[in-house]
């Protein structure tokens, strides 16, 4: 066989929890990571606002505070073991990033500087605690930089611009993956021991989304094509600050450094929903009030946006209003100045997209669908979990957005994001590297990239009747309507039924190019049929569950239901159907109560 | 607004050499570039080929030549380009296909810089971050915001007249480390830029500069390292 390669530790995505997973597993075996776009392009870029760790470089802090946050951001549906875990990591976790060179920003003393964000607080006060760890409003382009740079030095090995299309399985054993050169067309096997999923989430399956277009739930789509369940894909991140119209997110360290939302009596709203905590509510809570307002009738102009105000006039009316301090004890004052510097990229943003200078003028946002905090369920260590039981999937393994440990359970906080691709990729090739160290490579099947060249071949071979582009765009319109912000039993309906129709049109396309070179056509039309997959499922489970928890937000089930639904949903695809289950939730030291902020 | 896109297109599979093709597209002023190109690539020719992936301006894979200037094609808003559009591929990296160059050699000049923290010396005892003060960290903010689009580089007179040089690129991730005040490997990538085909290629014609997506001050950068190699201090 042409084009074979063996590695004892194969990483797919070479994003942020990639690169971790890339540069630990290589420390102890013979690892590759491949990805479908060069590493320093991956979405982990985009990310902007911080990480956060209880590093109370500013004010008191405590791991335990970050554990009990993030719990009741999940709205209980995350495993608390497992967000222990990650919150106490978080502090070595960022020191680690500092000691390889990340540029944070520091406070006076030299030190990490940390600012606020949504749904972090002193547990004392129940204030807004300073957690977040920033290099000004582009902290994820920093870590992608410098965990690209530690892998180089480190001399981890690269496929780029390589696309997995397949994952390889043998009597229940993870063997390889297939991929394809984009440069030349030409299919490689990876013989591996130990495969590491870790190819980002899906949001491109909405019309308004802060995503890249490569997030196309690959990885996710690729397993559960070989009967792996996804655990809880109802529940999906509406980010509440998006650029109107565009999606492109507006980070919530524009909040975090005073910046409110006001609607159109230019009323700052939020204190009705979250009179504590105000516009830095978690982010399943501020979007549900953006809605609520424009439901109103109080978008701005009738439209369906709000403004997000960062000018420093705004900024220090509701700073003075709120009593906010800094460090030292002195009000809370900001220049024009000083904005610019702490959100610079954003104010380039507000500038080129909208033509609208945010020191001052207010920027029109909506929320925009941001992140997955659903996927492929792994426990703690990385390892893909397949049942109720969470059996170990032997090989299989999973980090980041594409997967499900779940420390984010219903509603991520800002900045765990980073911190769980940080946490979890490293921990996942650790213990990648360790299984293949204990294994031997199992034969690869007689023809493996078979699975692969069905697909492929389906694409250029349809009937072209149906235009690909178009099946996408109706695919985005109806999950932005119906499986959204809000949800109703009558809209999911409709949307499952429209995607029943689409994946039934979608096998009438067929690729113009023909071609083997950067056939980017094919690839985009492959992507298409993962992003009809997730969408699917997302609506299956959104269908399914009678209860309104974190993003998933049901106007005819409007409470949480603890008693029935206090549970991870577990979804399976299998000849065009969707089978449900579930999964007990971890519960250790904190017991399921109503979530005020 | 009805746009005319005028694309070079090239495909090695088919094409001797490189041909134009004109696209006419509906469009909003407030559209960007890279939404025209997936709505040609979408309903008229999905031969078009072209990389693409964040669409804000922060991943760095869609630069282009735009009317003559290279630029993120998601950067660009069709109001301030006009109705009449031309758009080629980067210069001096070899063409792929279409509007994709051969990337490689741009990161392999990157590599050649060491572009990672060099520091052997004990971390804190405590275990927790090194000091550095905002001054010092101010010192090499501009260049840590590069994303490696590579329009800089590709713009560079003395990088289309010979590609061993390493370009305006690589040479801001050098700058990103050199002025670190964590960094300790400053003489070792100083060296590299020494040699025949690194700083002393740069002839100061600013296009790096007037190409850069982010603002980076690319020529001061260089002319930093330059003073630092003469002078030997990394004020």
């Amino acid at each position: 066989m042409d084009n074979v390669h063996q590695f004892e530790v194969i990483v797919v995505g070479a994003g942020g929890a990639g690169l971790m997973a890339g540069l630990y597993a290589s420390k102890i075996a013979k690892t590759a990571v491949i990805s479908k776009l060069y590493p320093t392009r991956s979405h982990t870029g985009a990310a902007q606002g911080g990480i956060s760790a209880a590093l109370g470089n500013y004010e008191e802090d405590n791991p335990d505070w970050h554990v009990y946050d993030t719990v009741k951001g999940s709205d209980y549906l995350g495993d608390q073991d497992a967000i222990e875990f990650m919150c106490h990591e978080a502090i070595q976790a960022v020191y680690e990033l500092e000691h390889m060179g990340l540029p944070f920003d520091r406070t006076p003393e030299g030190r990490i500087a940390q600012r606020p964000f949504g749904g972090h607080t002193n547990n004392k006060t129940g204030k807004a605690v300073r957690r977040a760890c920033h290099a000004a409003d582009r902290t994820g382009h920093m870590i992608l930089q410098t965990l690209y740079q530690q892998c180089l030095k480190n001399k981890v090995n690269f496929y780029d611009e390589f696309q997995v299309l397949d994952i390889l399985i043998e009597d229940g054993k993870t063997v390889g993956v297939v991929g394809v050169e984009l440069a030349t067309g030409e299919l490689h096997t990876f013989h591996a021991k130990s495969v590491i999923i870790a190819t980002g989430g899906h949001g491109r399956v909405w019309e308004i989304t802060s995503n890249a277009y490569a997030y196309t739930g690959d990885g996710a789509a690729i397993v559960s094509r070989h009967g792996i369940p996804l655990e809880d894909m109802e529940f999906f991140q509406f980010h509440p600050t998006g650029i109107y119209k565009m999606g492109i997110l507006i980070t919530e360290g524009v909040r975090g450094e005073g910046g409110v939302l006001l609607n159109n009596e230019g009323t700052r709203f939020m204190e009705t929903y979250a009179p504590t905590v105000k516009d830095l509510a978690s982010r399943d809570v501020v979007s549900r009030a953006m809605y609520l307002e424009m439901r109103a009738g109080r978008g701005i102009d009738g439209n369906r946006y709000c403004y997000l105000d960062v000018t420093p006039a705004t900024v220090n009316k509701y700073a003075e209003i709120d009593g906010r301090t800094n460090p030292d004890g002195s009000p809370y004052v900001v220049t024009g100045e000083q904005i610019l510097s702490k959100i610079p990229d954003i104010v380039d943003f507000s500038r080129t997209y909208l033509g609208v200078d945010p020191i001052t003028q207010p920027m029109p946002v909506q929320p925009t669908a941001h992140y997955a905090m659903g996927g492929i369920p792994t426990n703690k260590s990385g390892e893909v979990v397949i049942d109720d039981k969470n059996t170990v999937f032997p090989g299989l393994f999973a980090a980041g957005e594409a997967a499900c440990v779940s420390v984010h359970g219903a509603n991520r906080l800002g900045t765990n994001s980073l911190l769980d691709i940080v946490v979890f990729g490293k921990h996942a090739g650790i213990r990648a590297a360790e299984f293949a160290q204990g294994a031997d490579y199992v034969a690869l099947p007689a023809d493996p990239t078979d699975f692969s060249r069905q697909q492929v071949d389906r694409l250029k071979n349809g009937s072209g009747k149906e235009n690909a582009f178009d099946i996408g765009k109706e695919m985005k319109a109806v999950m932005f309507d119906e499986v959204g912000v809000y949800r109703t039993e009558e809209g999911i309906q409709k949307a499952v039924e429209k995607l029943t129709e689409l994946q039934e049109r979608f096998k009438g396309v067929k690729v113009q190019d023909t071609g083997k070179i950067f056939n980017t056509e094919l690839l985009n039309t492959w992507e298409l049929g993962n992003l009809l997959d997730m969408a699917e499922i997302t609506a299956a489970a959104a269908l399914n569950r009678k209860e309104s928890r974190g993003g998933h937000a049901r106007d005819d089930y409007p409470e949480r239901d603890d008693k029935n639904w206090l549970k991870h949903s577990l979804a399976w695809k299998k000849d065009g159907k969707i089978k449900l289950g579930y999964k007990p939730v971890v519960l250790t030291k904190f017991k399921p109560k109503k979530r005020v902020y | 607004m009805n746009v005319t896109l005028k694309i070079l297109r090239y495909n090695p599979e088919k094409d001797e050499k490189g041909h134009y093709e004109t696209y006419s597209v509906e469009a909003e002023p407030t559209d960007r570039l890279l939404d025209l190109l997936e709505e040609i690539k979408g309903h008229q020719d999905g031969t078009l080929t072209f990389r693409r992936s964040c669409a804000h301006g922060v991943c760095g894979s869609d630069a282009m030549r735009i009317n003559g200037s290279n630029k993120l094609a998601c950067q660009v808003l069709i109001k301030n380009v006009g109705a009449k559009i031309t758009i080629e591929p980067l210069l001096g990296l070899k063409v792929v296909k279409d509007l994709i160059v051969d990337m490689e050699p741009f990161f392999d000049n990157y590599k050649k810089v060491l572009p990672h923290l060099i520091n052997e010396s004990a971390l804190p005892a405590d275990g927790k971050e090194r000091i550095q003060s905002q001054k010092e960290r101010a010192r090499f903010d501009d260049t840590t915001k590069c994303i490696m689009c590579a329009a800089c580089t590709t713009s560079c007179p003395s990088f289309w007249g010979n590609d061993d040089f390493l370009g305006p690129a690589a040479l801001v991730s050098a700058h990103r480390f050199v002025f670190d005040s964590r960094d300790e490997g400053a003489s070792e990538r100083l060296e590299v830029l020494s040699e025949t085909f690194g700083v002393a290629r740069c002839h100061t014609a600013f296009n790096c500069t007037s190409a850069c997506p982010r603002d980076i001050k690319i020529t001061q950068a260089i002319g930093e390292l330059k003073m630092a190699m003469v002078t030997g201090k990394l004020d």
